[in-house]
């Protein structure tokens, strides 16, 4: 059990919470139970709960699924940095609005839901788990002509050493620059070791 | 389409049957609600109620997804309707305007009348929350929604995949669904007129006259009311008793002796390990579930089995791909202790069966997937040795596609092995497998291109030269067509949804309209 990031599953639960607060909310609003401005409350925070669990975090180990689409709350998630990045912030943020919606019984439901998601980002912090937001790999622009690759400099038939010595010292003071085409310029001296 | 009715009618029959159960239990439970005159008051104080019903049914897996997401839906319609019905209650409750609903209202809690009220609200400054929290069914019925809760979200098919443990312990939590689906109704919270008062003043005659129930001479008098008996132990009686029972034949079959005959560890740890059991038999392609007690005590592990029944020894290979399996691979590699104490339940039964039934058999196994087909082919080989009558196959075509060869290099050398005997024999028609390495890259190519003409494959050594990506599924259907033109093709496949997805259509275009002809089946392994 040693490597499981609790965080994962609490923000699962943390997405259930939001989902079950909106649509608490809603029977309470829609049905206009007593104090059911509470439901209101509860369809409002359930959404913001949403969208900021939306954005799966990236797994330590292993590749992460993302959720379909998601790529634009992180763009937004990332922005509040330390806010969003720490996961005591989202515990303590989680339980605080859960507490609203536990005075109507249509979103009890919901706050304890939330309550339960608050908890398991507590444990998931202890443990110093962070959320680090999915980038998207840079595609990796194909270089033209990069898989070509040159044809041997100095193929076979090659003259004997003493023929390619020569010309290469006359060929070094001479040249401006880069071998042109001829006998190799070797730009580390080759010495013949066959005595 | 046809192909697909042929292969799915059961399936298809039983869903619609248990979806029309479902939809009639619904219709049929409104309806009495709705209609009967028993509930006439209940109507009158709420509007009308609805009650959900849904039946537990554990056939597989993905009967049980169903069953699950069913239960989630009916939860919330159930949950909706009664915070409805509260705050109706409540709102009659207060009313002060001696409508019939703040009479109704006041029909008293109290024993000594009779307890023959209808509003479970009672007094005024109740609130629901109260009344939930104290009443047998709101209080359940918070438990049982949390643990449901609770259980679905890490079922998730991304926490399962990666954090099995999560979604395993919580989803034993499911016992205190059951407890408290149990005992929900036994408050009889949702009242009906009873028989005698019925009898005595039947709504019809005696609602418009409410003001004057308690007048002497009226004809009429104050309705009685008595809680509706709870019904769902009825549904889930059946289901509980058969877990229950399998669980015993669990730990039954979990305390007999698995003695322990080899060890074998294959490189990129893979632990080969063979075994006997009094008693035990197996079919191609089965699967057990293991547990190890000095490594977890509860966790129990599906591995499908790699030895064929004509063996006499049953054996898994495990491949290191988590906690309980790295842990379980190192106690064995362990030179000086004991080796682990094992428990074996199972074997339990897959589509691989069906694999001697079909004359010609496309077999396809897709990295892990591998392995049911390493039984399918040895078993295969020692009836075809036997020359076992009951064996209609008369030629295998066997795919394997892996990124790399190295967690199943003891797969290799299976197939080695099976080349030499086919040689041997002279029969190397029998099968034909071909090995597609979908991880490659240009150095891997190169090599081949250069050693292309060796008789054996640089990369597996086997005769049978590797190709390298995906197969392409048209043109190697389209040759197993032309070449067996008038059998019965049945495909099995053992690895990813989309490969799954291709292959059937391939068998769906390939397959003759003609029922003479060349068909193809598709199977497909569940894990």
């Amino acid at each position: 059990m040693g490597q499981i990031e609790w965080a994962m599953w609490a923000n699962e639960q943390a997405l259930a919470s939001g989902l079950i607060l909106i649509t608490g909310g809603i029977v309470a609003t829609a049905g206009r139970f007593t104090q059911w401005y509470f439901g209101a409350y509860s369809i409002v925070a359930g959404v913001f709960v949403c969208l900021l669990e939306y954005p799966r975090g990236k797994r330590k180990k292993g590749s992460t699924m993302e959720r379909w689409g998601q790529k634009y709350m992180t763009a937004v998630v990332k922005l509040f940095g330390p806010f969003t990045r720490n996961y005591y912030v989202r515990a303590v943020l989680h339980l605080l609005l859960s507490v609203p919606a536990g005075f109507l019984l249509a979103t009890i439901l919901g706050t304890a839901c939330l309550a339960i998601a608050s908890g398991i980002y507590l444990l998931a912090a202890v443990r110093g788990e962070q959320w680090t937001p999915i980038e998207p790999k840079p595609r990796e622009r194909p270089q033209i002509g990069g898989t070509i690759k040159q044809p041997p400099s100095n193929p076979p038939p090659r003259p004997p050493a003493e023929a390619r010595k020569k010309p290469s010292e006359e060929e070094a003071a001479a040249a401006a620059g880069g071998p042109s085409g001829g006998p190799q310029v070797n730009p580390i001296p080759v010495t013949d070791e066959v005595v | 389409m046809g192909n697909w009715v042929v292969n799915h009618w059961f399936s298809v029959l039983f869903l619609v049957v248990w979806l029309g159960l479902n939809v009639f239990l619904f219709v049929d439970a409104f309806l009495k609600y709705e209609k009967a005159d028993k509930y006439y008051y209940t109507r009158k104080i709420l509007g009308f109620c609805s009650r959900t019903l849904r039946k537990q049914l554990d056939h597989n897996l993905t009967f049980h997804k169903l069953v699950a997401y069913m239960i989630c839906l009916h939860t919330a319609i159930h949950i909706i309707a009664h915070l409805f019905n509260f705050d109706c209650y409540s709102r009659s409750r207060q009313a002060t305007d001696g409508s019939l609903a703040s009479i109704l209202s006041s029909l008293s809690h109290d024993e000594k009348k009779g307890g023959s009220w209808l509003n479970p609200i009672q007094s005024r400054n109740t609130t629901v929350e109260y009344v939930t929290f104290t009443s047998i069914a709101g209080l359940t019925g918070v438990i049982m929604t949390i643990a449901l809760i609770l259980m679905v979200t890490s079922a998730t098919e991304f926490i399962r995949r990666s954090y099995f443990e999560v979604f395993w312990y919580t989803h034993h939590l499911f016992i205190f669904y059951i407890l408290g689906l149990g005992i929900h109704g036994i408050g009889g919270i949702v009242r009906g007129q009873t028989e005698e008062s019925m009898n005595e003043s039947h709504p019809r005659k005696c609602a418009e006259s409410f003001e004057m129930w308690d007048d002497r001479d009226s004809h009429c008098r104050r309705p009685k009311f008595e809680g509706h008996p709870p019904e769902s132990w009825k549904w889930i009686l059946a289901p509980v008793i058969l877990y229950i029972c399998e669980r015993i034949l669990r730990f039954y079959r979990s305390q007999q002796k698995v003695v322990i005959t080899k060890v074998v560890m294959h490189p990129s740890k893979v632990l080969e390990l063979q075994m006997n059991k009094r008693g035990f038999s197996m079919e191609v392609g089965q699967y057990i579930f293991v547990n190890c007690p000095s490594i977890s005590l509860l966790e129990w592990h599906p591995f499908t089995l790699t030895s064929a029944p004509e063996e006499d020894f049953f054996s898994i290979h495990i491949r290191a791909a988590g906690d309980w399996t790295e842990n379980l691979i190192r106690a064995f590699e362990q030179q000086y202790s004991p080796i682990p104490r094992i428990e074996v339940d199972g074997p339990f039964g897959t589509a691989s069966e069906d694999v001697f039934q079909y004359e010609v058999a496309v077999l396809v196994g897709a990295g892990i997937g591998v392995t049911p087909f390493a039984s399918i082919l040895k078993s295969i080989w020692y009836k075809f040795q036997c020359a076992d009558h009951n064996l209609k196959t008369k030629k295998i075509y066997f795919y394997w596609i892996c990124r790399e060869t190295g967690a199943f290099s003891w797969f290799n050398n299976l197939l080695t092995s099976l080349e030499q005997e086919m040689e041997e024999l002279g029969k190397v028609g029998f099968l034909n497998y071909r090995l597609f390495l979908t991880g490659w890259d240009s150095n891997i190519v190169g090599h081949a291109a250069l050693n292309f003409d060796k008789a054996t494959d640089i990369v597996t050594g086997l005769k049978q030269k590797t190709s390298f990506g995906r197969p392409m599924w048209d043109n190697e259907f389209s040759t197993i067509a032309t070449s067996h033109p008038k059998s019965v093709v049945g495909v099995f496949l053992c690895g990813p949804r989309t490969l799954a997805k291709s292959l059937r259509k391939c068998c769906h275009r390939y397959s003759s309209l003609d029922p003479r002809k060349v068909q193809f089946y598709f199977n497909k392994e569940n894990f």
